[in-house]
């Protein structure tokens, strides 16, 4: 049997090993989705192929810069429209640096803590899996620019998403679409806060569990409401685009569409991470301190 | 005969095998592009192609072991549930090597709807397994890559023999 040679040499059948693989695959699964235990391996591959989807990249990049130099045909034009914003800008600024500074000074006489400032990353769009499952993009920054997951993902219109998993030099972010994805959202007009969630369909999201009778309008604007620790307050999420109630149920069927646009633009910022919500206070805490010492002298 | 024969296939298959992970990774490239809209839901599944192609042609070489390690590359650069793709890819490759002898009687343009048949497959796979993790049922323009899979096969070859064929002639001269 040694001696055979190699044409004779088959190895485990293929059923066998159609079997084998299948459970290899299908334990991997179970082990990605139920216990999320796999991430080493994930970064090794990720790390194999990141030079692959680097060079993917490498056409769009291209493209974009050709096309930049087409497309500016008129910068004295440009300029002369980038200066007029740049002013308006400004003077919006100033009015948001002395409202800052009174917001600071009003906040110290309360003694209410102190609104976090949030650092940003510029990121760019590398590609956008095709999985019809899931709503996610791919960053070019990873752990390497000090990014983490649970960072809140915006552009210039509103909150695009939230960073799920980190790797070396990419990221993957769930864009607020995703099915399986809520912010925690206040109404401008009313103050009404609510969750909005994903519907796993592109542009649009759904305000779940709000009663038929809820102050809500066509056109309302929801900013995120900052109560999660994870999103900063105010940052525009979606409009209300569409509001059904139907007597038969209990909640209005509200549709909303993301105020930001992800298939629009190529570059988001990546916000720096919230500082951590104080913990929660223990409720026994303050109604049973005898017993705990009690409890103590006990065991001694 | 027999002998020149073996001796011919030795040679190219010894060349093969960097073509195959050539092949290989250029269909992971194109894999990988950055498509949107349209063009993201046209675009075949160049890797499941590549692999179909291999183990159809070179059964020896290329098997279930490679598809499921290319399905595992494609689960991280899809962002999808690791192992997903690495099981459509595997029982597709087992379909393809139980048939391949069947499949090379006939022309590419008669292979196309199988292998469209294989591809949809995999597809399904791909398909059952999100749903069991609790994904919404995705729209049918879902399958449009199976076909536009089938629409390239009967040009794959050429695109996959081409560096091998340009490849002996620095070596004559």
């Amino acid at each position: 049997m040694e001696t055979a040679p190699q044409f004779f040499r088959h190895g485990p059948g293929l059923l066998a090993r159609l079997v084998f693989f299948a459970l290899l695959s299908l334990l991997l699964m179970v082990i990605d989705t139920r216990f999320k235990y796999l991430p080493e391996i994930r970064q090794t591959i990720a790390v194999a192929i990141y030079p692959l989807q680097r060079l993917a990249h490498v056409p769009a990049a291209i493209y974009d810069q050709v096309s930049g130099l087409f497309v500016n045909r008129n910068p004295i034009d440009e300029i002369a429209h980038l200066r007029q914003q740049h002013l308006a800008d400004q003077g919006q600024l100033q009015r948001l640096l002395a409202l800052e500074a009174e917001n600071a000074q009003l906040r110290n006489l309360l003694e209410a803590g102190q609104r976090a400032e949030s650092k940003t990353t510029l990121a760019e769009i590398l590609y956008i899996p095709h999985d019809p499952f899931s709503r996610k993009v791919i960053l070019d920054k990873g752990s390497q620019n000090g990014i983490q997951p649970g960072q809140v993902v915006v552009d210039g219109a509103g909150v695009v998403g939230q960073i799920t998993r980190v790797y070396p030099w990419l990221s993957e972010v769930t864009l607020i679409t995703d099915k399986d994805h809520s912010v925690p959202v206040q109404l401008v007009r009313s103050g009404l806060r609510s969750m909005v969630s994903g519907t796993g369909e592109d542009g649009t999201l759904e305000l779940r569990y709000l009663a038929a009778n809820a102050d809500i309008q066509h056109g309302d604007l929801l900013v995120t409401s900052g109560i999660d620790g994870i999103y900063p307050p105010g940052l525009p999420v979606a409009l209300v685009s569409k509001i059904e109630s139907n007597a038969a149920y209990a909640f209005a069927r509200i549709t909303c569409t993301p105020a930001a646009g992800v298939n629009r633009n190529r570059q988001v910022l990546i916000l720096s991470p919230l500082p951590p919500i104080p913990e929660r206070p223990v409720e026994s805490v303050e109604t049973k301190p005898e017993d705990k010492k009690r409890g103590k002298i006990g065991i001694r | 005969m027999a002998f020149v024969n073996s001796s011919q296939q030795e040679v190219l298959s010894h060349v093969r095998s960097r073509f195959i992970v050539l092949s290989l990774t250029a269909a992971l490239l194109l894999n990988l592009l950055p498509l949107q809209g349209l063009a993201l839901l046209l675009r075949p599944d160049f890797v499941a192609l590549v692999v179909l192609y291999w183990s159809i042609n070179q059964p020896q070489r290329v098997g279930m072991s490679v598809a499921f390690t290319m399905g595992l590359l494609m689960d991280v650069g899809d962002a999808s549930i690791f192992g997903q793709h690495a099981l459509a890819y595997s029982v597709m490759a087992f379909i393809a090597l139980l048939l391949h002898r069947r499949l090379r009687i006939f022309s590419l343009y008669k292979q196309a709807p199988q292998v469209g048949l294989l591809l949809l497959s995999a597809q399904l796979i791909i398909l059952l397994t999100g749903l069991l993790a609790g994904a919404n049922l995705p729209g049918w323009d879902f399958f449009l890559a199976s076909a536009s899979g089938m629409l390239l096969w009967p040009l794959l070859p050429a695109l996959v023999k081409m560096p091998q064929r340009r490849k002996p002639d620095p070596d004559a001269l």
